[in-house]
């Protein structure tokens, strides 16, 4: 791990009465794998969508590589290098997983710039090695619409890392993925992050999940980071056990 | 496979026009006034990909007919008021869009309706300068330098809507399998991961909408030029819903289905009014119903179903 990526400082934001930040301080360091933890409502998704620009913190500054991000339009941040990936997977619903994958390759070179076939030769291999990479190659010309919930969410992220991302914000990358399937799911994703040496902030429920692939785990509770340590010092506080995992003693289990 | 299969089909059809109209002259202008509504139509097309319905296009139909009408006294020849018409609308067409492209579905539609509306009105109103509902006569336009004959003139006039319509018709197919052309679907189905994606949704659909104005204004031009009389009536409402009609007519699936649906459109018109006078918009409407209910990818999608292909 070298410097600082991603740099939350003083962030606030409250819908109504309810406080979603309420001065959340944080910095993501490159190279690593950061799980954001807490229970529904505690401000975890708000955290994404501020540092992707879907929404602007009423206080506080965000910076990306040294560099301002804060009121900058999602389409203004991707290009400077922030990825992101969704709870409910946003595919394109009318095209292949290949067509998807393509689609995102072309965004990153010259969308606008030719009237080339979306699959002509170099996005199509660069799309099917992405594919491959993800082991989607066998959905390829599925459309999206009818991939089970394992396959959607790895073909979102896939497209998110298409655009090659220096960081790349996950939101719930396993939830609603098959118990059956889960750590082969993330093994694989956690792979090929670590291979294109992306970093990666991701919102997890799954304990065993974050203690296998998290460097650094933050708590989230009431828009504020209650604890932020690595997974064998959360994942063993008392406190954190109780409020967040919802477990008096024992090992680590998925919370709810 | 799909592309050669469309492209013997165009083939057919435009060979089915010029036969048409060699042995019937008479159709001649009915078949170019067809082949320019489908030029328009291939541009409502595109906004179709997008799941964005304009009923408001005659509005570019309408200003490019008119550019045409103002133009013909100084420059009399096809060549040049062809293309001027038609980038007079594309240009209206960047204006209206940079407005239009930020709203979507209903909106979108009848913020459409509404500017068309406008210019409507200013070309009724407005009687010192657009003659109001009498309309400007457009003299017979020499045809690239040569003074033809009426008959010549309007075989000249078919002929070019043809190679319009099949230029379009190509540029159209290789626009939408483009990663724009893509985009295009992409709006309809998860317009906020193309911004996750760093490409601008408006631009994309902003993108098709100036192609669709540029299109319909080729077809306000063939029109004019064709028919030598603009009205207001070519910018009002009913015009606008008759370019939708005709895309659902002719299938929104290929480029070819809106041909296929403007000439049946102007065919159906032409004989159920000729032999039911009082009667004909109840044939109109009631071919309409037929294809909605038994074919929902209009006529396009009853010649792929007929020769065995998919879309």
């Amino acid at each position: 791990m070298s410097g600082v990526l991603l740099s939350a400082k003083g962030l606030r934001l409250a819908f109504g009465g309810v406080k979603a930040a309420d001065g959340i301080d944080l910095d993501v360091m490159e190279g690593e794998f950061l799980a954001i933890i807490g229970p529904n409502g505690a401000g975890k998704t708000t955290f994404i969508n501020m540092s992707t620009g879907y929404l602007k913190p009423q206080g506080g500054e965000i910076s990306f590589a040294g560099e301002r991000i804060l009121g900058l339009s999602p389409r203004a941040i991707v290009r400077k290098g922030v990825g992101r990936s969704f709870q409910l997977p946003q595919l394109f619903t009318e095209h292949t997983v290949l067509e998807n994958a393509a689609l995102a390759v072309a965004s990153r070179e010259g969308f606008f710039s030719a009237l080339t076939p979306l699959l002509r030769p170099r996005w199509r291999e660069e799309a099917m090695e992405l594919l491959e990479r993800f082991g989607l190659t066998g959905i390829a010309h599925t459309r999206a619409d009818a991939l089970n919930e394992g396959a959607r969410k790895l073909a979102d992220i896939a497209m998110a890392v298409a655009l090659k991302p220096r960081l790349l914000l996950m939101d719930e990358p396993t939830s609603g993925v098959a118990a059956s399937e889960k750590m082969a799911i993330v093994e694989r994703l956690a792979t090929v992050l670590r291979d294109a040496r992306v970093t990666a902030v991701f919102v997890e429920h799954d304990m065993e999940v974050v203690g296998r692939f998290a460097d650094r785990v933050a708590v989230w509770s009431q828009g504020r980071i209650a604890a932020l340590g690595t997974p064998d010092h959360i994942l063993n506080d008392p406190d954190v056990r109780r409020e967040v995992i919802g477990i008096e003693t024992g090992g680590s289990h998925a919370a709810a | 496979m799909i592309a050669k299969h469309e492209a013997v089909l165009a083939a057919l059809l435009v060979a089915a026009v010029l036969a048409a109209a060699a042995v019937s002259p008479w159709l001649i202008f009915i078949l170019t006034i067809a082949t320019a509504k489908g030029i328009a139509v291939l541009g409502i097309l595109l906004l179709l990909r997008a799941g964005q319905v304009s009923f408001g296009h005659a509005l570019f139909v309408a200003f490019s007919a008119y550019t045409v009408a103002f133009l013909a006294p100084v420059l009399n020849d096809v060549a040049l008021l062809l293309p001027l018409g038609a980038l007079a609308a594309m240009a209206l067409g960047l204006v209206v869009g940079a407005f239009v492209v930020r709203y979507r579905e209903i909106f979108f539609g009848m913020l459409n309706l509404a500017l068309s509306m406008v210019f409507y009105s200013l070309l009724e109103k407005l009687y010192t300068i657009t003659h109001g509902t009498d309309g400007i006569r457009v003299s017979l336009p020499r045809f690239f330098g040569m003074a033809l004959e009426r008959h010549a003139y309007e075989w000249a006039v078919l002929v070019t809507a043809l190679v319009l319509a099949v230029a379009c018709a190509v540029f159209a197919r290789i626009y939408l399998a483009s990663p724009m052309g893509q985009g295009l679907s992409a709006i309809k189905t998860r317009e906020a991961r193309l911004e996750f994606m760093g490409v601008s949704a408006r631009l994309v659909l902003l993108s098709a909408y100036v192609i669709s104005a540029l299109m319909a204004g080729m077809a306000g031009a063939i029109i004019a030029m064709t028919s030598r009389h603009v009205t207001p009536h070519l910018g009002y409402w009913t015009a606008s819903g008759e370019l939708v009609f005709i895309a659902i007519l002719g299938g929104a699936g290929g480029v070819i289905g809106p041909f296929l649906g403007a000439i049946a459109f102007e065919l159906v018109r032409v004989y159920a009014a000729a032999s039911f006078a009082d009667a004909w918009q109840l044939i109109l409407g009631t071919t309409l119903l037929l294809v909605i209910m038994f074919a929902r990818g209009g006529l396009w999608g009853l010649v792929l179903k007929l020769t065995g292909r998919r879309a």
